[in-house]
């Protein structure tokens, strides 16, 4: 894979970012707002285990290493993945049309199109929680523990990107806004907040296999803690998990080729 | 008066084709109650301290609260977001109708329809997974009272979000602000019986309570049918103030626009 | 070897349907009707390298979705296509690489970006190098006059300013064919002209094929020597304008503002086909009776405000020619 597409990619980035920067006091006002809005979420968080005292066993610092991963990967997604994000506009709009009419892959055209900074909001607020987590859950940060910490966080911000585009892809098929599975995507971070077995055992399952959230969130979590996971999985598929969100999000851009077919046969 | 109700209609009627839409709701509904439920699950298992809300009556509010989300999930009209962003919003001044009101009708149906497409098969799953029936008829019916209050709370709230748009670049801020604002403080997050006791007083004057969490309670029993009358006082009171503020906003935004174009 | 080929092109779309009221918006929730739009039944033609060509035909004709399969946005239901040797939505991305499309209604270009920086990034976009990308910049903002407005956003430029920078931007990296679709919507008569010339030269001295689709017939008269008419999803005429006047109607029409409502107007060599008010629509023959000669005439016997002369309108020639194909 050459690395022209990457540049181009910064390109629009730095254009998108420059229009941001413009109005600086709407983007403080925005990232502010934005920071507020996750905090109080988190609030409730905390609200929650002061009430019943912890949850299933896990203490407030360790719901905080799971809270923060998914928050800091699912803001780094929403940062870059507004494209897809606003894409039904484009298509409604009928502007596609024009992307396809450029030598250039479509993905990375609506990926391109804008980056969100004011998403830093989120990416402060959950940063914030999990370098707390971290500090009061007992752990030794060697560099391994640090790095397994990264790669989760990459790995979920993969994860949630590829939601994205699968939710993107879906308004090919229908011209209605399906805002409603905006709901899927903040439906991970709901789920992926909390220590997965809080849920049912179909429910892991699906979150394991399907939605491979467990794999950004849960099992290195579990590495770190240096707790024996429960399903028995050995050390290293702990440590390899985070590379699921890669594969989701290689399978969900074949879901959108799959998409662009679909239109390219039945027009707009 | 006629003219409004036949915008609402008309909006209505375009909004009720959405069928995919509407099912994608109905699947997301069920997702997170169920999810919703095994956390507070969780929650409830580890302690074995009283709580405010049993943990069956929890359940009956997250369905209700699945069933009726439409009421505050969303986001501002799309149709004044495209219309500001092109300039037609001009063409709003130019008709003979109150543009507050046009603009109330319109999202008044915008708050409905999907409610209305969704309610029922969320209630008739939700009761499968545990949704419980209301204690008496009177509670049921003032439920429903409620219900009725909080949209028209919802649609002003939301208008005011409509109406802040037209504020090109802060407008965009606020126009989130209120809804995530409504979806903290109505008790979606967390029931608000269950939130600390020095938060309950705040929470209860905000609007966003009556919303949700004051039908519910309604629901349950946990306040009685007779207070239905002092929660429809809360909603009324609110829905002018926020109306009054609305046409006052409004006002001022077109005394400012600046139209673009060539 | 033509440079463009369309053979036997098909193309069906499926329209929902709703009915009408509260009760139609219900039911509408459980079936979903649809019924079929025949857009392209059997479209073929060819061209060669450098030709000038008006594409016309009343709206819903199938104009635009013979643009979408050339230019290698739409996959046809049947039929054969090549362009410069290639498929076109077979190998879509090396086949827009040569194209450039300009849709009169849409711009390609950046709405909050200024003009330089849209070109900037098409220049990326299509991978131009440096060097070739200065030269066609050069050439392009000179002869569409664009050097007063390229730090402008493209949104706060006028519709004709608009326009000359969506050619400019369309031709960026030299491509041999050009798609217009209705370029001079809209545009006041000084940009009109400008844009008709630019792509008369475009054509004459640089040889890029173009095809023009417009329902401006002062474009055509301009610019194509050749005029494919397009209805029904048929190709109804394909030939010179000359020959499809005259193959339609030799006809012209004098339109007349009188003064006063109520005059009759008469005249052996010209026949009242419409009348508003005070307008008349006179239509004659021009080998009968000549323009002036008539014009001559009607000012002299009646109270004229002003008049002019046109061809009738595409959509006349259309018909007619629907009334000649008997359908």
């Amino acid at each position: 894979m050459s690395v022209e597409p990457l540049r181009l990619y910064f390109r629009y980035a730095g254009l998108s970012l420059r229009s941001q920067l413009e109005y600086p006091a709407s983007f403080w006002m925005l990232a502010v707002s934005h920071f507020i809005t996750c905090g109080i979420e988190f609030v409730g968080v905390v609200a929650l285990f002061d009430r019943f005292g912890g949850l299933r066993g896990w203490t407030l610092p360790q719901a905080c290493l799971f809270y923060g991963i998914v928050h800091v990967a699912f803001a780094l997604a929403e940062a870059v993945g507004r494209g897809f994000d606003v894409f039904p506009n484009l298509l409604r709009s009928g502007d596609f049309d024009r992307l396809l009419l450029r030598p250039r892959s479509t993905a990375l055209q609506v990926a391109a199109q804008e980056c969100q900074l004011m998403r830093v909001g989120r990416f402060a607020q959950g940063l914030g929680v999990l370098l707390w987590g971290a500090s009061r859950v007992g752990v030794e940060w060697s560099l391994p523990n640090a790095a397994l910490i990264l790669l989760a966080v990459l790995g979920g911000a993969c994860l949630f990107y590829g939601l994205f585009v699968l939710q993107a892809t879906l308004a090919f098929w229908t011209i209605e806004s399906l805002e409603v599975m905006n709901t899927m995507t903040y439906g991970g971070t709901e789920t992926g907040q909390y220590p997965l077995t809080v849920y049912r055992p179909w429910f892991r399952r699906f979150f394991t296999f399907v939605v491979p959230l467990a794999c950004m969130n849960y099992l290195p979590v579990n590495a770190v803690l240096g707790r024996l996971d429960p399903f028995g999985m050995p050390v290293l598929v702990q440590w390899a998990a985070p590379l699921a969100g890669v594969v989701f999000l290689v399978a969900a851009l074949q879901c959108w080729k799959l998409g662009v077919r679909h239109y390219r046969s039945t027009g707009s | 008066m006629t003219a409004y109700l036949a915008i609402a209609g008309a909006r209505l009627r375009a909004l009720l084709q959405y069928r995919a839409a509407a099912a994608a709701g109905i699947v997301t509904h069920i997702f997170w109650g169920l999810i919703r439920m095994m956390i507070f699950e969780a929650f409830y298992r580890s302690s074995a301290a009283a709580q405010p809300m049993s943990y069956p009556e929890v359940v009956t509010y997250i369905w209700l609260g699945q069933a009726t989300l439409a009421l505050t999930l969303g986001s501002a009209d799309m149709d004044v977001r495209a219309m500001v962003r092109t300039g037609t919003v001009a063409y709003e001044m130019v008709r003979p109708m109150d543009v507050y009101w046009t603009w109330f009708s319109r999202t008044i149906a915008a708050r409905l329809a999907p409610m209305a497409l969704q309610v029922v098969p969320v209630l008739l799953i939700g009761a499968m997974f545990g949704l419980g029936p209301p204690p008496t008829v009177a509670s049921a019916a003032a439920w429903a009272a409620g219900t009725a209050g909080a949209l028209l709370v919802t649609t002003a709230l939301w208008t005011l979000a409509s109406i802040s748009l037209l504020w090109t670049i802060s407008g965009e801020g606020v126009a989130r602000l209120i809804p995530t604002l409504g979806y903290c403080f109505c008790g979606m997050l967390i029931p608000i019986p269950l939130m600390p006791p020095w938060a309950q007083p705040i929470v209860t004057a905000l609007p966003f309570w009556t919303v949700m969490d004051a039908p519910f309670r309604l629901y349950l029993g946990h306040i009685p049918p007779e207070g239905a009358g002092i929660i429809l006082l809360h909603q009324l009171a609110w829905t002018v103030g926020l109306v009054l503020f609305g046409r006052w906003l409004l006002g001022r935004a077109f005394g400012r626009l600046v139209v673009q174009g060539g | 070897m033509p440079q463009i080929a369309a053979e036997n092109l098909r193309k069906t779309f499926h329209v929902a349907e709703r009915e009408a009221g509260m009760v139609g918006a219900v039911r509408g929730l459980v079936r979903r009707r649809s019924r079929e739009v025949r857009a392209l039944d059997g479209v073929s033609f060819s061209l060669e390298a450098g030709e000038l060509v008006g594409y016309i035909g009343p709206n819903g004709a199938g104009k635009s979705t013979t643009i979408k399969i050339l230019s290698g946005i739409l996959v046809p239901d049947s039929g054969d296509c090549r362009v410069l040797d290639r498929v076109p939505w077979k190998d879509r991305v090396p086949h827009v690489a040569r194209i450039g499309v300009v849709f009169g209604q849409r711009t390609q270009l950046w709405w909050d970006l200024p003009v330089i920086e849209s070109f900037q990034l098409l220049r990326d976009i299509y991978r131009v190098s440096e060097k070739a990308y200065q030269a066609a910049f050069e050439e392009l903002a000179a002869l569409l006059e664009l050097r007063p407005f390229l730090d402008v956003p493209v949104r706060q430029l006028s519709l004709g300013q608009r326009m000359r920078c969506d050619l400019a931007a369309a031709l960026l990296h030299a491509p041999p064919i050009l798609f217009l679709d209705e370029p001079t919507i809209g545009l006041d008569a000084v940009s009109k002209l400008t844009v008709r010339e630019f792509v008369r030269r475009l054509n004459r001295e640089r040889g890029v094929t173009v095809i023009l689709t417009t329902h401006d017939m002062d474009d055509i008269e301009a610019l194509c020597t050749r005029v494919i008419v397009i209805g029904d999803g048929h190709i109804l005429s394909d030939g010179s304008l000359e020959a499809l006047r005259a193959r339609v109607t030799r006809e012209r029409w004098l339109i007349v503002d009188l003064t006063e409502d109520a005059v009759e107007v008469h005249d052996p060599d010209a026949e009242v086909i419409r009348r508003e008010g005070p307008q008349v629509c006179l239509a004659f023959d021009p080998t009968r009776v000549a323009p002036a000669e008539l014009i001559g005439r009607i000012a002299a016997r009646y109270p004229v405000r002003d008049l002019f002369v046109q061809n009738p309108p595409i959509e006349e020639i259309i018909a007619r020619l629907y009334r000649e194909n008997g359908r």
